[in-house]
C-alpha cells in the first residue's frame, strides 16, 4: 500500500480509485487458468416494492455441489443507510464485492458531503459486476439485487444484475439465483399495486418458502435452530432488518396455511 | 559561507510566524469533551466548505486555515482510513495513526515545501465501551499535541483557550458545552450584522457504528438558548 499523503492529490471520490492509486493489489482478482474449484454458492434472493419502499429477503443455505455448506449464511446487506443489497452466486467473491460496494458509497459521502443519488449506486454495482467477468467465465459468477429508497422521487426502486454488468429496473419485484424462478412465480400472483409492508413481507415470505420447495439449493424456515430468511425493509426512514420473531410469525402462518392444504 | 544562505534557526523561525500569521487571520474553531462524545464548533460563513468532517466511524476532523490545504489532507485521511479500514478491520483504523500521518505530512512540508501549510488541525475519536476519547491537535509543522476536555484553534486561540478553561466541566452536557463554545466565540471574535453562521457536528458515543453527525442552525440554537427563569 502506497501512501494517500504522497504524490499529487487523487481528484475523485471513487474509493475504487483510491485503491487503483494506493493499493492495486488489493483490487486484481488473481489470474488463474481453467474453471474454478467447487466453492459454496449462495441462492435465492427477492426484493418486492411496496407503498413506503421495498422490501428484499434472502434464505440461509449455501451449496457445494450436492453439499449443503452453510444453513446460516447471510446474503442481503445494507448497502447503505438508504439502499440494500442481496448476493446470488458465488458466495466468496460475492460478499468481498458487498464489502468494496459498501466502502464505495461511504467513501463518496465522505469525500463529497453527500451520498449519491440511487441510480449512481446502481450504476457503480453493475460496474462492480463487470469488474468480475473474468472470474464469472470461469464458474465464479456473481449476480446481485439492489434495492433502495430514492429520496428525490420519493420512492422504493429494484434493480437486477446479468453477468456482464447489464442493470435493468424492475417497477414491481424480482428475484434472483437457483430458486428465483419459482420465487418471482409466486410473487407474480400474491404481487399487488401499493401493498402494505405486512403484505410485503408476507409475499416475500412464501415467495422464499416455495423456493425452497422446489430448488435443492434453497433452505426454508428452519423452526427447530431458529433460523429464518434475512429480511430487511428500506424506507423513508432508512435499512431496517426484520427481528426473528417477527419472522418466525409470518413462517408459522405459512406453515400452519399449507398444513391445512392452502397454499 | 555560500552567497544566500540563511542559518536554519533563522529559516525555521520565519517559516513558524509565517503559517502563524496566517492561521491567526482565520476564523476559529473550538473542540469539547461532553458527557456523550465530543462536540465541535467553528464559525464558518460558507454552507459549502467544511471545516468539521467525518473521517471513520467513530473519528472527525477539524481543521482551520487555509481551505485549499486542509482539504487536501482531509481527504488524504479519508482515502487512509478507507483502504485501512477495507485491507484490515474496521477496529484497526485508529486516531493515532491518522494523527500520525497527518504529523509526519506537516512535519515533511514545513522543512522541504517553499511556503509552511498555513493550518491547524484536530483528529479526534470518541471512545468506545467506556474508553477515554481522544483528541490530538496537529500544528503547522507537524507537532501533535494531546489534549484533554476541550482545545481552540485559529484566530484569538489563546483567549478562546482561557475561556474554556474557566467555563470547562469534565462530564457537562451537549447544551451546556454548546452554550460555553458558543460563548467564548462570541468574545473571541466580533459577530457580522448578519449574524454568524456556525458549523456544529458531534461524535456521539451511543451510535452503533458511524457517530458523527451534524447538527443544524436551528438545533444549535434551540439548545444554546438561555433558559428562561
Amino acid at each position: 500500500m502506497r501512501n494517500p499523503f504522497e504524490g499529487p492529490p487523487l481528484h475523485s471520490p471513487s474509493f475504487v480509485d483510491a485503491l487503483r492509486a494506493y493499493a492495486p493489489e488489493l483490487l486484481e482478482p488473481p489470474t488463474t487458468a481453467g474453471a474454478a474449484p467447487e466453492v459454496p454458492h449462495a441462492t435465492t434472493v427477492a426484493a418486492v416494492r411496496y407503498a413506503d419502499g421495498v422490501v428484499m429477503g434472502g434464505d440461509r443455505r449455501s451449496t457445494e455441489g450436492m453439499t449443503i455448506a452453510q444453513r446460516d449464511i447471510e446474503k442481503v446487506f445494507p448497502a447503505d443507510d438508504f439502499s440494500a443489497v442481496a448476493i446470488a452466486g458465488a458466495a466468496g467473491p460475492a460478499i468481498e464485492m458487498v464489502r468494496l460496494f459498501q466502502t464505495e458509497l461511504e467513501h463518496y459521502e465522505k469525500i463529497e458531503g453527500f451520498p449519491l443519488s440511487l441510480e449512481g449506486k446502481a450504476n457503480k454495482l453493475g460496474q462492480m459486476v463487470r469488474g468480475n467477468l473474468g472470474l464469472a467465465m470461469q464458474g465464479l459468477v456473481v449476480v446481485p439485487l439492489f434495492a433502495g429508497y430514492d429520496e428525490r422521487r420519493r420512492t422504493g426502486r429494484i434493480f437486477r444484475y446479468d453477468v456482464t454488468g447489464g442493470r435493468w429496473e424492475d417497477a414491481d419485484f424480482h428475484a434472483t439465483g437457483s430458486g428465483a424462478r419459482d420465487a418471482r412465480g409466486s410473487l407474480k400472483k400474491r404481487y399487488r399495486h401499493d401493498m402494505d409492508g405486512t403484505s410485503a413481507v408476507d409475499a416475500l415470505m412464501e415467495a422464499l418458502y416455495d423456493a425452497a420447495e422446489e430448488d435443492a439449493a434453497t433452505g426454508g424456515p428452519d423452526l427447530v435452530r431458529g433460523i429464518f430468511p434475512v429480511v430487511a425493509t428500506v424506507t423513508d426512514q432508512g435499512y431496517r432488518r426484520l427481528p426473528d420473531n417477527e419472522l418466525r410469525k409470518a413462517a408459522e402462518r405459512i406453515v400452519d396455511a399449507r398444513a391445512r392444504g392452502e397454499g | 559561507m555560500p552567497f544566500g544562505y540563511v542559518p536554519v534557526e533563522q529559516r525555521t523561525k520565519e517559516m513558524a510566524d509565517y503559517a502563524r500569521k496566517g492561521i491567526a487571520r482565520g476564523r476559529p474553531l473550538v473542540v469539547l469533551e461532553y458527557d456523550g462524545g465530543i462536540v465541535f464548533v467553528a464559525d464558518n460563513p460558507s454552507t459549502h466548505l467544511h471545516k468539521i468532517a467525518e473521517l471513520y466511524d467513530r473519528i472527525a476532523f477539524a481543521a482551520v486555515g487555509r481551505f485549499s490545504e486542509f482539504e487536501n489532507l482531509r481527504q488524504a485521511g479519508v482515502r487512509l482510513a478507507d483502504i485501512r479500514g477495507y485491507s484490515y478491520g474496521r477496529e484497526d483504523v485508529t486516531s493515532r495513526s491518522i494523527a500520525n500521518a497527518y504529523s509526519q505530512t506537516l512535519g515533511q512540508i514545513f522543512i522541504q515545501e517553499f511556503k509552511p501549510y498555513e493550518v491547524e488541525l484536530c483528529v479526534a475519536e470518541v471512545g468506545a465501551d467506556g474508553a477515554p476519547n481522544a483528541l490530538y491537535h496537529i500544528v503547522f509543522d507537524g507537532t501533535v499535541l494531546e489534549r484533554e476536555g476541550y482545545l481552540a484553534m485559529g484566530g484569538q486561540s489563546e483567549e478562546l483557550n482561557a475561556e474554556l478553561q474557566r467555563g470547562y466541566e469534565q462530564g457537562m452536557g451537549l447544551d451546556a458545552a454548546l452554550r460555553l463554545a458558543v460563548r467564548a466565540l462570541r468574545q473571541a471574535a466580533p459577530e457580522d450584522e448578519a449574524g454568524p453562521r456556525r458549523e456544529v457536528a458531534v461524535l456521539e458515543r451511543n451510535r452503533a457504528r458511524r457517530s458523527f453527525r451534524r447538527l443544524t442552525q436551528e438545533d444549535v440554537a434551540s439548545r444554546t438558548a438561555e433558559p428562561t427563569p
